[in-house]
């Protein structure tokens, strides 16, 4: 992956860690039949900072991540980015980017039409977008192939793209539903480092939603443990390792003890959730 | 190979049949010989060549229409279930109804009687069109649609750049079935007015062939038939390799 890095957006450069990038307050999702898909969850994310959340399926990790991103108006409870509600965060001149669990391109459309989508609904001018999807691909790694159609690519390459997508608007926070959960492990891992190169160029808020525990651990600063049935915060962990982190950390003492304390930690909350 | 086999089993079918006429010496008024019906095809062919030529303005013409009419009704299914809901049990009634039995009243309703043809015809290869093109309308990637609604697409946008290609497979499957149901329509449409005297397209040429016993211009006429169905069918086909080459499914590992 190069070092290429967009030109900045002109609303604040520098990282503010003591400012909230996300707040959920008391946010809880219950559906029109009663399910109770996600009871009520607090929740800070500072901005700059790497949070994963962590849990099984039917945890409400993606609800809550979509809750985030204002593609889902919390039932109770409420949800504040920069300390502004969701809907008036683009007012603010600050943007988000979710990246889907699929890579979710159009299949008709070549690799750079493909990236260039956000800023074409956006209105944006070709002379502008232009060198944008070219900086964007660049960060990715995938300049050679832009005018390919997704198919022509691998299921790692087509994240990539789906990444430089998300990348495209020069987004504030960006998140992530399990973006590499279909890929094999080397491709994962792989883009596992990519993603944190990128974090760090870009001095991005990330949330991560994933379900594995490795990948959490490797991964974020902050792990939010999520349990199912209902679903629930059960637990943050802070994984206490300098950035950049590398194949070293993935083998060292140090990351068995935070998975096995993530392991530990789900496994107890699945055993409580049998108890009921 | 793919047009191998067929041709060889086509040569087949042929050898054989011209074989047991001429050796059972079946009389041509029954089941004219292959070679016959080729002498005949040459011998009529300015008589055929015009009533093809007038079946097939009304089988294009028709087709045209249901394409256009067909993605238009379409269009107004998905603008809400409401409409759909309303209007769909019209259009399958309109496709259940046999031709057979409207076809009368269209030719009294409308004075000339090429335009009663082609509506007809166009009655019978207007569904497939609608019903296609209403699914593939609908048949929108999930996540692909939560990404245009996240980035506040406006409904042109997302109708231009998602809905319209998401719904190109289904709406080519539909009209490669609305071009040989175009020409069924101007044939059986052609049949019922020819028998008031008033056609002259291939239906109608079968027609007064059967009144004469001239069986080896019937068969001729229908062999003419047959190839316009198949060659459509071609065009159809080609067209929707050219138009989903390198991205659908249905058109990629196809050598």
């Amino acid at each position: 992956m190069s070092a290429t890095s967009l030109p900045h957006a002109a609303v604040d450069t520098a990282i503010d860690r003591s400012m909230p990038a996300v707040e959920v307050l008391s946010a809880e999702q219950t559906y029109p039949n009663g399910t109770r898909a996600l009871l009520p969850v607090d929740l800070k994310v500072g901005e700059g900072e790497f949070v994963t959340l962590l849990g099984p399926s039917g945890c409400g990790k993606s609800t809550l991540l979509k809750m985030v991103a204002g593609m889902l108006a919390p039932t109770e409870g409420r949800i504040l980015l920069w300390r502004k509600p969701v809907p008036e965060l683009e007012a603010s001149g600050r943007r988000l980017s979710f990246v889907f669990q699929d890579a979710t391109l159009m299949p008709w459309a070549d690799v750079q039409t493909n990236v260039s989508l956000p800023l074409n609904l956006a209105h944006q001018s070709k002379a502008e977008s232009e060198p944008r999807v070219a900086a964007s691909l660049a960060m990715v790694g995938l300049s050679r192939f832009a005018t390919h159609r997704p198919r022509e690519l691998s299921g790692g390459m087509q994240m990539r793209v789906s990444i430089a997508r998300g990348l495209v608007t020069q987004p504030h926070l960006l998140l992530m539903d399990e973006p590499f959960g279909a890929l094999d492990e080397i491709t994962r891992n792989r883009l596992d480092d990519d993603l944190l190169k990128l974090w760090q160029q870009q001095s991005l808020t990330v949330v991560f939603v994933t379900h594995s525990i490795a990948e959490a651990v490797y991964l974020s600063q902050r792990v939010v443990v999520m349990a199912a049935r209902p679903g629930r915060v059960v637990e943050q962990l802070v994984v206490d390792e300098p950035h950049p982190r590398g194949p070293d950390f993935r083998v060292s003492q140090r990351f068995a003890e935070y998975a096995r304390h993530l392991q530990d930690s789900l496994l107890k909350a699945s055993d409580e959730t049998h108890m009921h | 190979m793919k047009v191998v086999w067929p041709l060889l089993v086509a040569v087949f079918l042929l050898v054989m049949w011209q074989v047991w006429v001429t050796v059972a010496q079946v009389p041509a008024f029954l089941v004219p010989s292959p070679w016959l019906i080729a002498q005949t095809l040459v011998k009529d062919w300015s008589l055929l060549m015009g009533a093809l030529g007038v079946t097939l303005r009304i089988t294009l013409l028709a087709f045209v229409l249901s394409a256009v009419l067909g993605t238009l009704i379409a269009f107004l299914f998905v603008q809400s279930r409401w409409i759909e809901t309303a209007f769909f049990p019209y259009a399958v009634l309109l496709q259940v109804t046999p031709i057979v039995a409207i076809a009368p009243l269209i030719i009294i309703w409308v004075k000339d009687t090429a335009i009663s043809l082609v509506i007809c015809a166009t009655i019978v290869a207007l569904f497939p069109v609608i019903s296609n093109t209403t699914l593939g309308l609908r048949s929108v990637n999930p996540g692909l649609s939560s990404f245009f609604k996240l980035h506040h697409a406006s409904r042109w946008a997302t109708l231009w750049r998602l809905r319209i290609p998401s719904a190109l497979p289904y709406f080519f499957a539909g009209l490669r079935i609305s071009a040989g149901l175009a020409l069924i329509g101007a044939v059986v449409a052609e049949f019922v007015a020819g028998t008031g005297g008033t056609g002259t397209g291939l239906a109608y040429q079968i027609l007064q062939s059967g009144y004469q016993l001239n069986i080896p211009r019937m068969f001729a006429a229908l062999v003419l038939i047959s190839v316009t169905g198949v060659t459509l069918f071609l065009l159809l086909a080609a067209l929707n390799k050219w138009a989903l080459a390198g991205w659908h499914d249905s058109e990629v590992n196809q050598v």
